[in-house]
């Protein structure tokens, strides 16, 4: 019961969290020096069609009343006509992100399959070499600039070593998309030659994005597996005589790995801002190589439609991530 | 004195410190130390995309430019920006932290609601639409990341001034008459300056990193500037051939990145005790 109330007010506070976003983002995009007005008119618009325009869009509007008008537009979905694509945002950025979500979700599975593991190892054989060796890859990964990465690896795997496509997402035009995930969907239709073709051009892209996600889950694993070791009721299930095998992987994981969930809200933002850089290495056709053209081509109502869109979906895992938290933490209820 | 011969024994601080002095040792004397000075603004194009040699130690880019000076002037760069922008997040994060953590009213979870709204973004994506909106130039890349990353430093003084609030001392010096502001910059501010300052080099590599993101992403310094994400950008035309135009601006990035790291997790280290590396309590 408390769980469920738990779970209401999480999803109470997502409309104001919302509304402030918009705030933010309507702010941004009402501070150029220029006229809006007078950009879409032209250099040379007559007075008379510059005004035309200021109130066909309702510039001459006061600020609050342009505000309303913004949040009843979004809230519809309507987030205005990208200048370069000419099509609605909105319908831009829903069409690309079954494959910014295909990226993010592989590199999240590399990233936790390595990391949990490596953490968990390190912090128990503390100081060994293995310790030291995995520090050095988390200590760089976190380092590294996610675009250079990419970059490197292109170079090295595709265009030296020919082992992998430099860019795009498959051979040929794209299937019809059943899920827009080109893997599930070569699954579904049992397309072994296409589901072979997507994961080759997966390969590469999904590397920047999970070296440093897998860096942070090992730091916070390794750290929470140490701090859960030190802990007075594992202290207490020692002293009991419990076998040691049954204290880690009874009672150490389980601890260590709710707080490592707390961090994979925070890690699948850290891939949606990577996949800015990360797709427009790749020419990957998803929400980053789309925010990369829109910053190219100064095309301001797809960038705040991509930050809107791309905020929006962040507090939404945030939402799940401390829900599934609340679940799995009977102290956290 | 012990907690400087401690910080002299933490490997991780000792290699952070030399890295983070090294650059500012290559930001300062950028003009005496580099082969070829002149190249940050005029280019030699019959020398260009030569590969790392004998007189061009980094190679050359794509105008004939020598890719080690121009990384040494890169530096400056990437101290102003990181310096200035971290600073303002500082000064704009923890008053407000300070406030919020320190009155228990409307006001202050009114300040904590708008920095939860700030941190609901990835930082990188609302600096790009900052940055988008009021266009390539240094200060704009300043102004972006200050305004997205001051949430940081909220959350963190007002967590740690609201577990101050109850502390004997505070009360005391309420007990004593102190004003509210004598309160918090004279007794809470040097109880968790540590904290704020290890937040703040952690904090320094962050913003070189976000920086660099947005100059490949031709939000930074408009060219000639010796920007390090743009030189990356720069070379993607040329691969596979000139591979050593990427290579080193992007060593310079993860070794300067690595070093506030290190610095700020060795800082951690030797000015925290209670959050020392490693359980140290029994058991």
């Amino acid at each position: 019961m408390r769980l469920l109330a738990l779970a209401a007010r999480r999803c109470l506070w997502m409309p104001p969290t919302l509304l402030g976003l918009t705030l933010i983002v309507f702010s941004i995009s009402h501070i150029i020096p220029s006229d809006p007005a007078r950009v879409l008119a032209g250099e040379n618009a007559p007075i008379e069609q510059v005004e035309a325009l200021r109130r066909k869009f309702g510039l001459d509007l006061p600020l609050p009343q342009q505000f309303f008008r913004y949040v009843t537009d979004v809230v519809s979905g309507n987030m205005g006509i990208s200048l370069y694509t000419q099509r609605p945002v909105a319908d831009d950025l829903l069409e690309r992100l079954p494959a910014t979500f295909e990226l993010a979700i592989y590199a999240m599975i590399l990233a936790v399959l390595l990391g949990l593991p490596l953490g968990v190892v390190s912090a128990l054989r503390r100081n060994s070499l293995l310790d030291h060796a995995v520090r050095v890859v988390t200590i760089s990964g976190l380092a590294m600039a996610a675009f250079w990465l990419a970059i490197l690896l292109q170079l090295l795997f595709s265009m030296k070593l020919n082992l992998t496509p430099v860019q795009g997402r498959i051979d040929g035009w794209g299937p019809d998309p059943i899920t827009g995930f080109y893997t599930l969907d070569a699954v579904l239709r049992g397309d072994w030659e296409m589901l072979g073709s997507s994961l080759r051009y997966l390969a590469l892209p999904v590397m920047p994005l999970a070296i440093p996600a897998m860096a942070t889950i090992v730091r916070f694993t390794r750290a929470g597996v140490l701090n859960v070791m030190s802990s007075n009721f594992v202290f207490y299930q020692n002293a009991m005589g419990l076998p040691r095998r049954v204290v880690i992987w009874k009672y150490i994981l389980r601890s260590a790995l709710i707080g490592t969930l707390t961090q994979i809200g925070l890690v699948f933002g850290n891939l949606l801002a990577g996949a800015v850089v990360v797709e427009a290495v790749f020419s990957w056709p998803g929400l980053g190589t789309y925010a990369y053209n829109s910053i190219l081509q100064s095309d301001y109502n797809a960038i705040m439609g991509f930050t809107l869109f791309t905020g929006t979906v962040f507090i939404c895992v945030n939402l799940l991530v401390d829900i599934a938290q609340a679940v799995l933490d009977p102290r956290g209820r | 004195m012990k907690s400087l011969r401690r910080m002299l024994r933490d490997r991780a601080l000792l290699t952070g410190l030399v890295i983070v002095t090294l650059l500012v040792l290559a930001a300062v004397f950028a003009s005496p130390l580099s082969t070829f000075p002149e190249h940050v603004t005029s280019f030699d194009p019959s020398q260009r995309l030569k590969p790392p040699g004998e007189r061009f130690w980094l190679g050359t880019d794509r105008m004939g430019a020598d890719i080690y000076s121009r990384l040494l002037f890169g530096a400056r760069l990437t101290i102003l920006v990181a310096v200035v922008a971290t600073t303002f997040a500082v000064v704009i994060g923890v008053p407000i932290g300070l406030v919020a953590g320190y009155y228990r009213n409307w006001f202050s979870d009114l300040l904590m609601r708008v920095s939860d709204v700030f941190l609901a973004v990835p930082q990188i994506v609302l600096a790009i639409a900052i940055a988008q909106t009021l266009g390539p130039a240094i200060q704009n890349v300043i102004l972006a990341l200050s305004v997205t990353y001051w949430p940081f430093w909220a959350r963190l003084v007002y967590a740690e001034t609201r577990s101050l609030r109850n502390e004997v001392f505070i009360e005391a010096a309420i007990a004593m008459g102190a004003s509210p502001l004598r309160v918090m910059v004279l007794h809470v501010v040097p109880s968790i300056a540590s904290s704020i300052i290890v937040r703040t080099t952690i904090g320094m590599g962050a913003t070189i990193l976000a920086a660099a993101s947005l100059g490949f992403l031709g939000l930074g310094a408009p060219p000639p500037a010796p920007e390090w994400g743009r030189m990356i950008a720069e070379s993607r035309e040329f691969l596979p051939d000139a591979w050593w135009y990427a290579t080193a601006p992007g060593v310079a990035i993860l070794l300067v990145v690595m070093g506030f790291n290190l610095l700020g997790d060795g800082l951690r280290d030797v000015l925290d005790p209670r959050i020392r590396r490693g359980g140290q309590r029994g058991g």
